[in-house]
């Protein structure tokens, strides 16, 4: 599904992503996990498509298309989902409106009429279920005075009702309680079916007990220096990343 | 009969004096003298300050020179009475039930009646009409509040004011439908005029109205009104201005609001498109714990330039005010925001915000805003604050990461930079019907024909576009 091959991402001419590859198949869950600053979020944004990164040299294959030539728009109606570490506040816009606008852009963009408000309504309470997210949360502007926990839960939401092949999670279990973790990884766990697949950034191997990874990697100064399975999360919250730092993979 | 000057360029101040001996006062030789003496004294003012000009600090990013320098005329009577306005506008908001009374080039559209009297005691219809049969109100109310003897254009105005709209709410009348007012321009050549409002509500009395700007025929006009509204102790207007004006129309508009005790003002000044726009916007809080919260929102594009002027007077303690004026300014258009807030002395307890937002979406829209806070009491809370910016990338980034294509994601954020603005406003119908018309108005789709839903026949719609592809 997505296929990048020695990715080399700069900002300001300075270099973040240095030689990055990453395979990920339909069906897989992958997590990322690795120091603050290393560069997972901004892989994240790069496969989403922001511009203000540049990509020096290296290709990114989404289900078999270049997409580097696509906008961020193009990106999300193939299918791409980002969960943002930090979700964007934005006064005026009402969740319900947010939420309908884009399901009917990326509807459009596949060919398919425009849901009606009654279909869209419907859709959104079936939704709102699965993730149990609060019902007034919609009706608000986006993200606006939300708590750290229900932007996060709001992430969620959003990627319920868009139903994306390739999600990419940055950091959605951080700064959540317990029950809204375990909402968060719910939300994953059923929502994960064997056409679709999720890359996990995380600090914790905690998150990881709910949702079982397929593939566990370390980013480390712009590159994956060690990839393994489930257990490689466990060592590294055991160990941290000092051993990792000191060039012994 | 019309009674018309043709008013010229550098002149024209010499002709509007001239104008006023020879033609105007010699209409009026049955006026109370009180009315008279104010005319006179008007008169000086204006012969002795003339027109605003770029060294005045409050017409520094304004000037009125190309405006003063074509060719107007007056017209000192009524027009054609009775026409059928019907067949130059049609006006309604949806859902809303309102007393209409219409403007006609500066004149009470007189359809029968000239002054409605309804059972409660409120009053209203021509100011022309008033100011004949309810002298004891005139004498008590009219030109207390707007400064004729130090202002020129208000100079100007009081020595000419023949006609406008008159309302008056007694005591504890609460007016059950909103008033509105519908000023219209409908002239084959240029046209100056001056109305002259007068609104006067007693105590416990509260009033909505909806005042809107509309132009049919496309030549050069020049209007400079003046509107006082008087808020007795624990009253409470709602006032909101729409202005949808040709590119060659010059606004002048002058507000003074004079609020007692208690009194609440909320005012909302919405300008969707206008060659030259200049408000004049003054609240006087007189009395204890009187409040006002004035709103503002103006999208310009191409030449049009758009002046709010702000004055807000802290006369007495336990008083609050709020100013929140936001823009949207595209092409070449200049915006200019100044915000007075002044705190006498024994204002103590005093509460004033004031906040102008602009978003410019070219490199030539130009705004210029300042804050003049003069305060004199020590127990004062008061901010004040200035944006001018562009629209947040990373909310652009998130809206696009969802699917939602740059174009509908900058159409959807101006418009919520503006609905911030129309949120404020307290008739549903009067929001709803803003709404859509900021949201056609961002879009490109609202035409100089849209006033309030008004369906004129514009042999030459302009399409106003706000071009978004370039924030
Ligand atoms: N817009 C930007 N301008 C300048 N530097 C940037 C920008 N975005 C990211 N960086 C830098 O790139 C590096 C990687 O940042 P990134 O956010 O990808 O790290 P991260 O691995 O997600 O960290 P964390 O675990 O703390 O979220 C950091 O040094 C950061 O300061
Ligand atoms: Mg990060």
């Amino acid at each position: 599904m997505l296929k990048i091959s020695n990715l080399h991402v700069s900002i300001n001419n300075k270099e973040i992503i240095k030689g990055l590859n990453l395979e990920v198949k339909a069906g897989e869950v992958h997590a990322i996990m690795g120091p603050n600053g290393t560069g997972k979020s901004t892989l994240a944004s790069v496969i989403a498509g922001r511009e203000i990164y540049e990509i020096t040299s290296g290709t990114i294959f989404y289900k078999g298309k270049d997409i580097q030539t696509m906008s961020i728009e193009e990106r999300a109606s193939e299918g791409i989902f980002l969960g943002f570490q930090y979700p964007v506040e934005i006064p005026g816009v009402s969740m319900t409106n947010f939420m309908k606008t884009a399901v009917n852009e990326q509807r459009k963009y596949r060919g398919q009429d425009p849901l009606n408000s009654t279909d869209f309504l419907a859709l959104m309470e079936e939704k709102k279920k699965l993730v149990e997210i609060q019902s007034n949360l919609t009706n608000r502007s986006v993200n606006e005075g939300f708590s750290g926990g229900e932007k996060k839960k709001n992430e969620i939401f959003q990627m319920a009702m868009l139903d994306p092949a390739l999600a990419i999670l940055d950091e959605t279990d951080s700064g959540l309680d317990i029950d809204a973790l375990r909402v968060v990884a719910n939300g994953v766990v059923k929502l994960r079916r064997p056409d679709n697949a999720f890359i996990i950034i995380t600090h914790y191997q905690r998150l990881l007990d709910y949702i079982v990874p397929d593939f566990v990697h370390v980013l480390f100064e712009g590159r994956i220096v060690k990839s393994g399975r489930k257990e490689l999360a466990m060592e590294l919250e055991e160990r941290g990343y000092e051993w990792l730092k000191n060039g012994n993979f | 009969m019309k009674t018309e000057t043709t008013l010229t360029g550098i002149t024209l101040k010499e002709k509007l004096i001239r104008a006023f001996e020879e033609e105007f006062l010699p209409g009026l030789a049955d006026e109370k003298p009180f009315m008279k003496e104010i005319r006179q004294q008007s008169i000086e003012t204006f012969q002795s300050l003339g027109f605003p000009h770029q060294k005045m600090e409050d017409w520094r990013s304004t000037s009125l020179q190309k405006t003063l320098s074509r060719q107007y005329i007056q017209e000192f009577t009524s027009p054609s009475p009775k026409e059928d306005v019907s067949k130059i506008f049609k006006c309604d908001i949806h859902h809303l039930d309102t007393h209409l009374l219409t403007l006609l080039n500066g004149w009470h559209v007189d359809t029968g009646i000239e002054l409605t009297v309804l059972p409660d005691g409120m009053i209203f219809g021509s100011f022309n009409a008033a100011r004949k049969q309810y002298p004891e109100l005139f004498e008590k109310y009219y030109a207390k509040q707007a400064p004729y003897l130090s202002n020129g254009l208000i100079a100007l105005n009081t020595a000419f004011a023949h006609d406008g709209i008159f309302i008056y709410v007694p005591d504890g009348v609460v007016a059950t439908r909103t008033i509105q007012i519908v000023n219209i321009i409908n002239q084959a050549e240029n046209l100056f005029i001056q109305p002259r409002n007068l609104v006067i509500l007693g105590k416990n009395a509260s009033l909505q109205l909806v005042h809107c700007d509309h132009s049919v025929q496309h030549k050069a006009s020049f209007v400079n009104s003046v509107t006082e509204i008087f808020l007795g102790e624990n009253s409470f207007v709602d006032h909101y201005k729409l202005q949808n004006k040709d590119n060659d129309a010059t606004v002048i508009t002058n507000s003074f609001f004079h609020q007692s005790a208690n009194s609440r003002l909320i005012s909302n000044v919405i300008t969707f498109n206008g060659g030259l726009i200049r408000n004049n916007l003054s609240t006087t809080l007189a009395g204890q714990g009187a409040d006002a919260q004035l709103f503002g929102l103006y999208l310009a594009d191409k030449d049009q330039h758009v002046d709010n002027n702000i004055m807000v007077d802290h006369q007495s303690a336990d008083c609050t005010s709020n100013q929140l004026y936001k823009g949207i300014l595209d092409d070449q258009a200049m915006a200019v925001f100044n915000g007075h807030i002044k705190v006498r002395r024994d204002s103590q307890r005093t509460v004033a915000s004031q906040n102008n937002k602009n978003i410019l979406l070219s490199d030539k829209a130009t705004i210029h805003t300042q804050p003049h806070l003069e305060i004199f009491a020590d127990d004062v809370k008061c901010s004040h604050g200035a944006t001018v910016g562009q629209l947040d990338p990373e909310a652009m980034f998130y809206m696009r990461s969802r699917g939602i294509r740059e174009d509908t994601s900058r159409m959807l954020m101006m418009y919520a930079f503006a609905a911030d603005v129309i949120n404020h406003i307290q008739i549903p119908p009067v929001r709803h019907q803003i709404d859509e018309m900021v949201y056609r108005r961002l879009k490109g789709e609202l035409s100089n024909c849209d006033q309030c839903i008004i369906d004129c026949n514009a042999t030459r719609p302009q399409i106003f576009e706000i071009d978004m592809s370039k924030i």
